[in-house]
């Protein structure tokens, strides 16, 4: 017994001294959900390609902080003329990508006319949509002119479907990427893992990891063990279900941040009864927020009562407007003309704030009359049927693009909502880019559509990150979907 | 023998174009659009349509079909349209995963489930029998994925002694490689041979009460002798037609294992083409499971020649 006891304190002893010896570390394994289908972000929509890419490997003009400011990069400066239809850009000399060739003015232009061109299949090409012509003027001057005056020019300029390449790897970014980041690629084993590590000729601050793994762990319930046993240090994107677990222990971190996805039940418009407005805020007043964030979100996510994260400077809170109210709801529908209730379908796609909330919704509904059918389907199902379509009645997704309120003017777009005051309103918007002017607007607008109804608000998604309490520097919100590791390190 | 083994060749055929025609035709008819799901919601319809040309995915689909099917004559197995590679490349990278995954898994199935199944029929209605049984009525009820959580939970967070997921490649050596894939083989083999353990049983037990069996203990031979030289012989059929079933099962229908050991095998590869419509993946790699598994079928059958010299005389 004793023996045992003696043996046992030494090899905790080796342990502790072992561990401390790794102390100065400079490698970390970062926990994905979902594989990238490619490494170019200039050329899909999965948020997992940016999740790798942004900010580590390629940068643009401008680029995104982690509360979702504009920052310089690639640019480290520019001038707007007065009528603010001409940006300069002054770029960054010295620059290289990393098979080593200069990163100039011409890469700059190359970039923005290939996401722009007639045959591009860039998945943002709205964000170039405003340019006229992109000219160099010096290799470290580029003069890009827009069609008309667009106020969020320099943040669209900052995603990462707008990161700048080179024309010579532009065709091999998918499996190879080349950019001018501080981390170079270094391997991907498909349906396993990518590997980036430090690139030696940086133009700016040198990071401080040689080398970052994104490791794809699919399952929730595989991430639990992979974090407790220190195979995967960091989790930036954590299933909430799960977090407890995680929460009471001293060497992980649980950041709870923002993002830009406003979780909503999303209504088709034009499909009786759901084109009276009644019908609608009929709705909104049976949602009770509160219980659908607790039970599809493990009680963390924000209300929200219009389209706009509470994390951005422009929201006005409107969750007020429909409180839960189930008699209101009631006599609504009484003025509808539906009193006795009436049955419609809910598709739920996979992410669980859909399947989870899209059961107590329907639970919710029930209660002021309305019979709600589930109907869960997958992606690919959701972007055919509910999204192309427009074949459904409601439906739950989070809209996790940020500042896009604008999809509610869009032509054709899948909620088959159409209001003109509405679109004046953001075609201002567009044309604005005095910051007074644009909070007015942008407070017009959220007010019109929760007026409207056009949709049932729900709740902003939470971020919710674990990681090795040692670590320091990853974003605690999302902005954008990406994981920049450019501040990350480890510290005592 | 010559003739038996023409005609097993010409179904296995005949197989391989019906399910080639039934794959391709399946796969067509489930809604989702590979062109809308990589663009995403944010890009137009007219975008949509010039990537769905770029991909091919509007010329007919007749014409599809045999470009693929002629392709598959030549072990031309397409690109993927998500990855932008030939898909026999993703099937090898996996392939180093799966096969060793699936004969390790078999392997200590057998291993365990032979000896148990031959300690159960010689002690049958014993202790010694409800126990082993009991204990594989549990393996078989058991789910895998809980089993393997339990395993990660004791050997990976617990003990360390392997790491809680992921496969490191065959590249940084064989001995990490194999520690990767030893909790998950254990985790599929277990519920395995709980299934062969009791088939394995049954089958002997019938087997041990044919005249032949009382003829050999009758004219001496010892207990042991007959049950591994006559019994075990001739109960082999059933266990061999289990073990063909569990290896097909076991190349690609391990997809929760691999999510739960997040390994990046066949199964998942297959299951993520699914959910992303990456058609031509699902195609090319449910058809080259279905060879798989009909030459699996097809050894199964020729080893029952050997096991059964009857069977070689009455073909």
């Amino acid at each position: 017994m004793k023996l045992w006891k003696t043996i046992l304190a030494a090899a905790a002893l080796a342990l502790a001294t072992g561990a401390s010896a790794f102390a100065a570390r400079t490698d970390l394994v970062i926990g994905i959900p979902l594989e990238p289908p490619h490494l170019d972000p200039t050329a899909g929509a999965a948020a997992a390609i940016d999740e790798v890419l942004y900010a580590n490997v390629f940068e643009g003009l401008t680029r995104i902080g982690q509360n979702g400011e504009v920052l310089p990069d690639l640019a480290e400066s520019w001038t707007i003329s007065d009528d603010g239809k001409v940006y300069v850009f002054k770029l960054h000399t010295g620059v290289k990508f990393h098979d080593g060739t200069d990163f100039n003015a011409d890469d700059v232009k190359f970039s923005l006319d290939r996401a722009r061109a007639d045959n591009s299949v860039n998945a943002q090409k709205g964000l170039f949509a405003a340019i006229d012509k992109v000219e160099v003027v010096d290799s470290a001057t580029v003069k890009v002119t827009l069609k008309n005056p667009q106020g969020s020019f320099l943040y669209n300029m900052g995603w990462g479907d707008a990161v700048i390449v080179a024309p010579e790897t532009a065709g091999t970014n998918k499996e190879k990427p080349i950019g001018t980041g501080p981390f170079k690629f270094q391997s991907w084993a498909k349906g396993s893992s990518i590997t980036l590590v430090k690139s030696d000729n940086y133009w700016g601050t040198p990071v401080s990891l040689d080398k970052a793994e994104f490791r794809i762990v699919p399952d929730a319930a595989a991430a639990v063990p992979a974090l407790l046993s220190g195979d995967v240090q960091a989790f930036p994107f954590f299933d909430p279900d799960s977090v407890a677990q995680a929460q009471g222990d001293p060497r992980f971190k649980v950041v709870i941040g923002a993002t830009e996805g406003e979780t909503i039940l999303a209504i088709n418009n034009k499909k009786p009864p759901f084109d009276k407005l009644q019908v609608r805020q009929a709705i909104s007043f049976a949602l009770d927020r509160k219980a659908i964030i607790d039970g599809a979100s493990a009680g963390l996510g924000v209300p929200i009562g219009s389209h706009m994260s509470p994390a951005n400077k422009d929201y006005v809170d409107l969750t007020g407007l429909y409180p839960h109210n189930v008699d209101k709801a009631k006599e609504l529908l009484k003025e509808a003309g539906l009193e006795n209730g009436f049955k419609a379908t809910l598709k739920l796609p996979p992410p669980s704030y859909a399947r989870l909330g899209g059961e107590i919704i329907a639970s919710q509904l029930r209660d002021v009359g309305i019979d709600l059918e589930i109907i869960p389907v997958e992606w690919a199902q959701w972007l055919d049927q509910v999204f192309t379509k427009k074949d459904y009645d409601l439906t739950i997704v989070s809209h996790t693009e940020p500042n896009d309120i604008d999809i509610y003017s869009r032509k054709d777009y899948y909620f088959n909502y159409d209001n003109p005051a509405f679109d004046k309103i953001i075609a201002e918007l567009n044309l604005t880019s005095d910051e007074a002017k644009r909070k007015t607007l942008l407070g017009e607008a959220q007010k019109i559509l929760a007026d409207d109804a056009v949709v049932g608000f729900l709740y902003e998604l939470p971020k919710v990150g674990v990681w090795d309490a040692k670590l320091q520097g990853l974003w605690e919100n999302a902005p954008i979907q990406a994981n920049d590791l450019t501040k990350v390190k480890w510290t005592d | 023998m010559t003739a038996y083994l023409l005609k097993r060749l010409a179904i296995a055929v005949a197989t391989l174009v019906l399910a080639s025609m039934v794959v391709f035709a399946v796969l067509e008819i489930i809604p989702g659009d590979p062109a809308r799901l990589m663009l995403g919601m944010n890009a137009s319809a007219e975008q949509v349509e010039l990537l769905r040309n770029q991909m091919g995915l509007n010329t007919p689909l007749a014409l599809r079909y045999l470009h693929w099917a002629s392709g598959l004559l030549s072990l031309d197995f397409g690109r993927s349209y998500t990855y932008s590679v030939p898909v026999i490349d993703l099937v090898r990278e996996r392939v180093v995963v799966s096969l060793p995954l699936a004969l390790i898994a078999l392997a200590l199935s057998t291993l365990i489930a032979i000896p148990v199944g031959l300690f159960s029929a010689g002690r049958r209605g014993r202790a010694g029998d409800t126990i082993a049984m009991g204990a594989a009525q549990l393996g078989v009820a058991v789910p895998n994925f809980w089993f393997a959580l339990m395993l990660i939970y004791l050997f990976a967070v617990w003990l360390r002694l392997v790491p809680s997921g992921g496969f490191p490649g065959w590249s940084v050596g064989v001995w990490p490689a194999l520690k990767a894939l030893v909790l998950p083989a254990i985790a599929l083999a277990l519920p395995q041979a709980a299934i062969l353990a009791r088939v394995t049983r049954s089958a002997l037990i019938e087997v041990l009460n044919e005249d032949y069996i009382r003829t050999a203990r009758a004219k001496g031979l010892p207990y042991r002798a007959v049950l591994w030289r006559h019994a075990l012989r001739n109960a082999m059929i059933p266990v061999l037609t289990i073990l063909g079933l569990q290896f097909a099962f076991l190349l690609a229908g391990t997809i929760i294992i691999e999510n739960v050991f997040y390994l990046p095998g066949l199964g998942r590869l297959v299951f993520q083409a699914i959910t992303q419509r990456d058609l031509i993946v699902v195609e090319s790699v449910v058809m080259l499971l279905v060879a798989a598994v009909i030459i699996v079928n097809l050894l199964v059958d020729l080893s029952y020649a050997i096991v059964d010299p009857r069977l070689r005389s009455r073909q």
